[in-house]
């Protein structure tokens, strides 16, 4: 197993200036002020990371990208867990990295630019609660040169500002990726969810009936091994996310503990609180290490190739770590706030509902060690 | 070999590297039929000690110990990169540690960084051969978490200082030839920790007497350290009166982790989740493999992920851009974060292990003979010696968050 990680001094300036534009961009006033919003993100902020070329990051020169590693967005997902800035910018680099793993010439050339140029995009796997799931009940029938689709899909991400989907269906007898236009479906074929945290919107997605030409599948060779790579790279932003958020919940703590007194004494000074405030900072620290070696490991492949084992691995611990850094941090966050915590004004309920819609996205924590013990235990017996 | 102020090329370091391999392989001490120490708290028996003193002198006698100390205090007076290749082939090869800790791992650079010169003549070069033993003597009956209290005295007397009091859990202090002393000398001082002083002080005199203790294993490997009207020259003391909680500290530092200049040598047999694999390999569960066991598998994939964020932490400690939001965080909290792990992961192999679990060293069927029961005993020495894993949570909470104390 290899245990490499390494930051270049381009990196490192790609997550300065991201750092400094979230902070600036995402004040937590900010964040409140979006609670409610219809879309959750500014539209002004999302132009001007499009501006700063954070879409086409990952995306290949010779498609419109900036064809920097995949690893290049890990300190940018980073920064907007920290300030919890949510835009459609993750769902579009899984769209994107679907279409350079799965599609034809055609579809690149025609879809990349445009995502690399702010068009959002999103991915559209689940029909159900289970990341776990081998099979959707999605289902993609033939119809001369058309393909008519049937089922729904849930937890679409960003599924309200989307130009293209990329869905997962059954054709013949296997798994494809379809590519819908929004302007291909039913005038109510977007459901938004109530979304536990508020700063992030998702839908259910509708597609009974919906017809697209069959030039929209997307070559449909090794659709199992992309979807395999879709979720280990969503996993990888949801981890980078999240440890963001775990290190801004930490500074949220650590603030309250320094200024709330109790019994004439700081409350920082009870080992009570002081200990777990520690623990939280020891699993961020972990969890920090873990994704930037999943970013080191993935910008040493080359773009759009299948992820290798040590890859998966790097993933699936960064998510794991991650969220179980996060949801232990968000829990404390509202336990060691007191009454003040169980209050809607408190930032600690933005952490602890981010916490609980991390875990969930792409696998919780059960779901990737359960894989990775197949991965590393039963390679050793 | 190259001088200090090149820096080696890689092929130097390759070469280098390939050398030391060959050596340790060539001079890896046989299984000498009894238990080796996996840490230098466990050294507690004749036997023992004279092994690794054996070891470790050759260690040192072929240019493998020491290689970053000057070469006039026996070093080498080559870039530290030389001994971090040698320790990581030490490593992976698995020879016996190089035991003399307390002398390699802190007095040394101690001495090294703030010692005269006549201290750095007298002292190094001996460490490094393991002809001198070295001890701690911090710890008191009634002072441990609480250092800066402690009441052994130093009085002066002419040219001596005269120390009456008790020291305990001083390990190896049946063997050691000087201890790193913490007495007070001003009772009166209005901070407690300003009437502190620290000496190099012989344990070969009068009125010193260090009596065993058995540890939880059943075995020795520290004493209870009697001074009794204890006479050592006055020039034992290092740098001033009253500058003994300052010097203590920066001990403290080289103990933790959490500053370089060690000389180098394994400090301690290195266990890894793998090893836990290993001897759970053949243990069933319901008739089945235990690691085929869900709720077993989990565990030990958590397990995993920790060990491995650790060592990739250690990676990210060195990349400035990755550490700014809390500089001191890696270091500071290394000791609470290895110490810690060890523990919980023998711990767990204990307890997987079913009936086996319940044996001990000395049973011919117990799982490795014994050596996780053991060794998970042992671990509590890096979860409670050089500072409680909870005296580490206040450190880190206060210096790393700036919580209040
Ligand atoms: C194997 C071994 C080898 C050792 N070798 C040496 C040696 O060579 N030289 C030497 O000088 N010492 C040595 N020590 C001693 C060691 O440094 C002390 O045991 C340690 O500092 C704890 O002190 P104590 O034993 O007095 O425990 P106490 O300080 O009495 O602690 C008892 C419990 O209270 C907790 N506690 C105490 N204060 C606080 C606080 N402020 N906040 C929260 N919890 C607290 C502790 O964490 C512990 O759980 C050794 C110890 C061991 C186990």
């Amino acid at each position: 197993m290899s245990n490499i990680l390494s930051f270049t001094d381009e990196q490192a300036m790609i997550l300065d200036s991201a750092r400094e534009f979230c902070r600036e961009k995402s004040p937590v006033s900010a964040v409140r002020e979006l609670l409610s919003s219809e879309t959750a993100f500014s539209r002004q902020t999302w132009d001007e990371m499009v501006a700063l070329g954070w879409p086409s990051l990952a995306i290949p020169e010779a498609y419109g990208g900036a064809g920097l590693g995949f690893g290049s967005i890990v300190p940018i997902a980073e920064s907007m867990g920290r300030a919890l800035l949510s835009t459609p910018l993750f769902s579009t680099t899984l769209a994107a990295q679907a279409i350079l793993r799965a599609g034809q010439n055609a579809h690149k050339e025609y879809w990349l630019p445009q995502l690399a140029a702010g068009t959002a995009a999103t991915v559209a796997l689940l029909d159900g609660g289970d990341w776990g799931a081998t099979s959707t009940s999605c289902a993609a029938a033939r119809d001369g040169d058309s393909i008519t689709l049937s089922g729904e899909k849930w937890f679409v991400a960003d599924a309200g500002v989307a130009a293209a989907f990329v869905v997962w269906c059954e054709l013949d007898g296997g798994s494809a990726l379809v590519l819908v236009e929004s302007d291909m479906l039913a005038a109510d074929a977007i459901q938004p969810h109530a979304m536990l945290d508020e700063t992030k919107r998702a839908a259910k997605l509708n597609l009974e009936g919906v017809t697209v030409p069959a030039a929209n599948l997307l070559d449909a060779a090794n659709a199992d091994g992309v979807l395999r790579d879709l979720q280990l790279l969503g996993a990888l932003l949801v981890a980078a996310e999240a440890t963001g958020s775990t290190g801004a919940c930490l500074d949220t703590v650590v603030d309250y503990l320094k200024t709330r007194k109790q019994f004439g004494k700081l409350i920082g000074s009870y080992q009570a609180l002081k200990h777990p405030t520690v623990d939280i900072l020891c699993d961020l620290d972990a969890a920090r290490s873990l994704i930037y070696h999943a970013a080191t490991l993935l910008d040493a492949a080359e773009a759009g190739a299948e992820l290798d084992q040590d890859t998966e691995i790097a993933c699936r611990m960064a998510k794991a770590q991650a969220v179980e850094a996060l949801t232990f941090a968000g829990d404390r966050a509202v336990q060691f706030h007191g009454g003040m915590g169980f209050t809607y004004e408190c930032d600690a309920q933005l952490y602890i509902r981010r916490a609980q819609y991390s875990q969930q996205q792409f696998g919780d924590a059960w779901h990737h060690r359960k894989r990775l013990a197949g991965l590393l235990l039963d390679s050793a017996a | 070999m190259n001088s200090a102020v090149d820096a080696p090329s890689q092929s130097e370091l390759d070469d280098f590297r390939a050398q030391v391999s060959a050596w340790l392989k060539d001079n890896k001490p046989a299984d000498p039929g009894f238990l080796l120490p996996q840490t230098f708290m466990e050294v507690g028996s004749d036997q023992q000690l004279d092994f690794l003193r054996e070891w470790q002198h050759k260690l040192w006698s072929a240019g493998y110990l020491g290689m970053a100390w000057p070469k006039e205090y026996g070093g080498q007076g080559v870039p530290a990169i030389y001994q971090v290749i040698a320790d990581a082939e030490m490593r992976r090869v698995g020879v016996p540690i190089a035991f003399n800790v307390i002398g390699l791992g802190w007095a040394g650079p101690l001495i090294l960084h703030r010692g005269s010169d006549e201290e750095k003549q007298k002292y190094l070069k001996n460490i490094l051969s393991a002809e001198d033993i070295w001890c701690q003597g911090f710890s008191e009956p009634d002072h441990g978490s609480d250092l800066g209290n402690v009441q052994t005295r130093a009085v002066r007397d002419g040219d001596d200082y005269v120390i009456n009091g008790t020291k305990i859990w001083t390990t190896m202090g049946n063997y050691a030839k000087y201890m790193i002393l913490l007495a007070r000398t001003n009772p009166e001082a209005e901070r407690k920790y300003d009437g502190l002083s620290f000496f190099l002080s012989p344990m070969q005199v009068d009125g010193v007497d260090p009596r065993p203790i058995q540890k939880l294993t059943g075995e020795y490997g520290f004493t209870e350290t009697f001074f009794t009207d204890a006479r050592i020259p006055a020039s034992c003391l290092m740098g001033e009166e009253g500058e003994g909680w300052k010097i203590a500290m920066q001990t403290l530092q080289y103990e933790r982790g959490a500053e370089a200049g060690a000389a180098g040598g394994l400090m301690q047999v290195r266990v890894v989740i793998d090893d836990v694999i290993e001897c759970l390999k053949g243990v069933t569960r319901d008739g089945k493999p235990l690691l085929e066991d869900p709720v077993i598998r989990d565990e030990l994939v958590k397990l995993m992920i920790e060990e491995k964020a650790h060592s990739l932490s250690g990676r990210r400690a060195g990349i400035p851009a990755l550490t700014s939001d809390y500089p001191f965080s890696l270091n500071l909290s290394g000791k609470l974060r290895s110490s810690e792990y060890a523990r919980r992961m023998r711990k767990f192999a204990v307890a997987a292990q079913g009936g086996h679990g319940g044996l001990y060293v000395g049973d011919d069927d117990a799982l490795d003979a014994g050596f996780w029961q053991r060794a998970y005993l042992n671990n509590f020495s890096t979860t409670i010696g050089g500072g409680t894993s909870q005296i580490q949570a206040n450190i880190v909470g206060e210096h790393v968050l700036g919580l209040p104390k």
